[in-house]
């Protein structure tokens, strides 16, 4: 009984980081076509921005849910500031190139903004670990739960209703569901496709900056810490399907219970078991568990 | 038009790859003054990018900086107090080790036959070393590892030109199972977590190869391998709040391990067992009063605190603060102890006068025993290419008062109590019960 509560609970808190992470991911796939490896980039900023923040509080001796508050939207503000440079001084260069080009570009953009993080931040890791720390803990029977991995679960099902309200029942959603299903139909009926695509980033960059930043007080923030993110984040939007966000809250959801269950039960193929049922859901679905095969236009 | 514009993007991608490629081949020469004689050139490899450079990359090439400058001044204590080496004046290039292990090979081919160095000394990677080992023993260039762990260097094969000053990784766990034994001696049950690649797998192998030596009736419980640089541990936290273990081994460096302390903190896992991290002391300068009070610390041998209190270690660690206003942590002490017994060699070799050529280093260097800021070199394995030293292990505790780390409760294990004899494999000696150590 113990160890399945554990599971649960860790499964939830595994994938409420990778929904948060991979969401910005697939939204910026199913809008524009674009397999955004840069994705990394803003997680690793978020953090670093997050740690930032975190210092000039504690500084500051502000109370504690201010200074979570700030944390988010100082990262998610550079987020936002990185997305419009990269999408307007580079990525709307590329549009209508082939997927490999774009890839290439954002792949180089992504090693290139590696070494900018050092240059800014320089090499030593930061930690910001005084959120966490200040949130305390739960005794429920022999498990502890820390405080902050509850936020951290709340924030990511209130993303998921977000992202979903917004998609369903605002007129940018429907302009965005349109554009996702088709962007030549959506332009000849007048819809500013154009502009579509840089709020898409924008959102998408600010929520790949959302998950470095409530990530920096559990991990110490250093070099490298984008490229660990971005294969995990992969791995859940392939598991539910490019572009789709309920597929990545579902394949979040399998990836974290699925690990949980294996550093519990069988650790030794802890590393092995998110990739495994990737390469089972692939297997049975190619397109991912939420889209569908699509005919190619000639 | 497109293909223009293709073509420019691919020049773009390609500058990119260039760009984010730099700093594997960022070559930087020490700013020494121009000497009479032709300087002696040494490569030094470390990871200057990277996870890995924050706590050793970068502190490794730090130690060498601040000690070359120092042996160049001639103000290093004696018998080090000679200008550079053997009176010339010595000129390091650094390079990055960030990359795959062929671009690591590629740069040391480059600095070999292209920058014609006298030494290369470096590399923190086990991987790396063993990539490079076999392409010294190619070319004949003489290499120094500094850092790199793994026993396999001189099990496997012997070798003519490389050698290895820092003892390799079995010591650091089977002192670690040694100061745990010490200090609880009832103990019944432990755990471990480490990164899954060979450096963790290695150092549990170890550990549980002592305890099972040393404290039969113990029992291993959780035994959990997240991969490295995992970032999330709170699965592995949850599974070990459900064991009954009173100790945890752990050889996670830098990042995962000051997150994995962070979140465990959160949790209070180190309230019901003890943490024993073996590479600990490279950590404590920026946990600080985040790292839990009572957690078993090592440092890969008699490292920063734990290091002897001789007329060396005081002068490094002097310079070394003095310079970058933080102590010198475990991978600073691995490298001047590197550079101080290549330069040894270089002075024994170079006693007729002339220049030294590499067969004349390295058969100077072979079975040299040297003092330096961490002690005791004794260089006896791998045919006299693999030193061995004295190790310490100790608690922490973060002293309010003064608001600065302490390791107290200190134990020093002799070179030959937590090393195996000469020529047996260090895997085999901990089966085998650790037959003949010293202790």
């Amino acid at each position: 009984m113990l160890t399945a509560s554990a599971i649960l609970t860790d499964g939830l808190v595994y994938a409420a980081y990778l929904f948060i992470v991979a969401v910005g991911l697939t939204l910026i796939f199913g809008v524009m076509k674009i397999l955004n490896v840069t994705h990394g980039s803003f997680y690793a900023f978020g953090a670093y921005g997050a740690a930032t923040a975190v210092g000039i509080y504690t500084n500051g001796d502000w109370p504690a849910a201010l200074g979570f508050l700030f944390m988010l939207g100082f990262a998610m503000a550079i987020g936002l500031v990185m997305g419009i440079i990269l999408e307007r001084g580079l990525l709307r260069l590329v549009y209508g190139k082939d997927e490999v080009v774009i890839v290439l570009v954002t792949y180089a953009t992504f090693l290139i903004l590696e070494d900018v993080i050092g240059l800014v931040w320089g090499t030593a890791s930061y930690a910001a670990y005084q959120p966490m720390i200040a949130a305390g803990n739960i005794e429920i029977g022999d498990l502890v739960l820390s405080n902050y991995d509850i936020v951290l679960v709340v924030l990511a099902a209130v993303v998921a209703a977000l992202a979903y309200w917004s998609l369903k029942f605002t007129r940018y959603g429907r302009l965005l569901t349109t554009v996702i299903y088709d962007r030549e139909t959506a332009a000849a009926f007048g819809i500013n496709v154009t502009l579509v695509y840089t709020v898409t980033f924008l959102i998408g960059a600010a929520l790949g900056a959302l998950g470095g930043a409530v990530m920096a007080p559990k991990i110490s923030v250093t070099l490298g810490i984008g490229v660990e993110v971005i294969v995990l984040a992969f791995a859940v939007v392939a598991i539910g399907g490019m572009g789709s966000i309920e597929g990545a809250l579902v394949g979040a959801l399998i990836v974290g219970i699925c690990r949980a269950a294996a550093v519990h039960l069988v650790p030794q193929i802890e590393l092995f078991v998110i990739y495994g049922v990737m390469a089972l859901v692939l297997v049975a679905r190619p397109y991912g568990l939420f889209v569908r095969a699509q005919p190619r236009k000639i | 038009m497109a293909h223009r514009r293709t073509a420019t993007l691919w020049s773009l991608a390609g500058l990119a790859a260039v760009a984010a490629m730099v700093p594997a081949q960022f070559e930087v020469f020490a700013q020494t003054p121009a000497p009479a004689a032709a300087p002696i050139k040494l490569g030094i490899v470390s990871f200057l990018s990277g996870p890995a450079a924050s706590p050793f990359g970068i502190p490794g090439r730090n130690g060498a900086e601040i000690v070359l400058e120092a042996l160049n001044a001639g103000t290093a204590p004696a018998p080090y107090n000679k200008v550079g080496f053997g009176g010339t004046k010595v000129e390091a290039k650094y390079v990055d080790e960030a990359g795959s292990a062929a671009n690591v090979v590629t740069d040391f081919r480059n600095l070999v036959q292209r920058d014609q160095v006298d030494a290369v000394v470096g590399y923190i990677s086990s991987g790396n070393c063993l990539a490079v080992a076999p392409v010294a023993e190619e070319l004949k260039a003489l290499t120094v590892f500094y850092d790199c762990g793994t026993p396999r260097i001189f099990e496997e094969k012997a070798r003519a030109y490389v050698f290895r000053a820092s003892p390799h990784a079995t010591m650091d766990s089977v002192g670690a199972a040694r100061y745990l034994v010490a200090k609880k001696k009832n103990i019944t049950s432990y755990s471990g977590i480490n990164q899954n690649y060979a450096w963790g797998q290695d150092s549990w192998r170890d550990f549980i190869g002592a305890m099972k030596v040393l404290a039969p009736k113990a029992e291993a419980d959780k035994i959990l391998f997240p991969k490295l640089f995992a970032g999330e541990f709170g699965a592995e936290v949850s599974t070990l709040l459900t064991s009954k273990s009173q100790a945890l081994h752990t050889s996670f460096w830098d990042g995962d391990l000051e997150g994995f302390i962070y979140q465990e903190q959160a949790r209070g896992l180190d309230k019901r067992m003890t943490i024993i991290a073996t590479t600990g002391e490279s950590s404590i300068w920026r946990l600080r009063d985040k790292m839990p009070d009572g957690t078993i610390i090592g440092g890969r041998g008699p490292h920063g605190p734990l290091a002897p209190d001789n007329a060396f270690n005081k002068w490094f660690s002097k310079i070394y603060t003095d310079r970058y206003n933080v102590p010198p942590t475990y991978p600073s002490y691995q490298m001047a102890q590197s550079l101080l017994g290549l330069k040894l060699a270089y002075e024994k070799a170079a006693a007729g006068g002339a220049k030294p050529n590499a067969d004349q280093i390295a058969a100077a260097f072979k079975g040299l025993t040297f003092t330096g800021p961490s002690g005791e070199t004794k260089m006896v394995l791998g045919d006299g290419h693999q030193g061995i030293q004295e190790t310490a292990y100790g608690t922490y505790r973060f002293n309010k008062a003064k608001k600065e780390p302490e390791i107290v409760d200190v134990m020093r294990f002799p070179a030959e109590c937590v090393n195996p004899p000469p020529g047996i494999d260090a895997d085999k000696w901990i089966a085998d019960g650790m037959k003949g150590a010293k202790c």
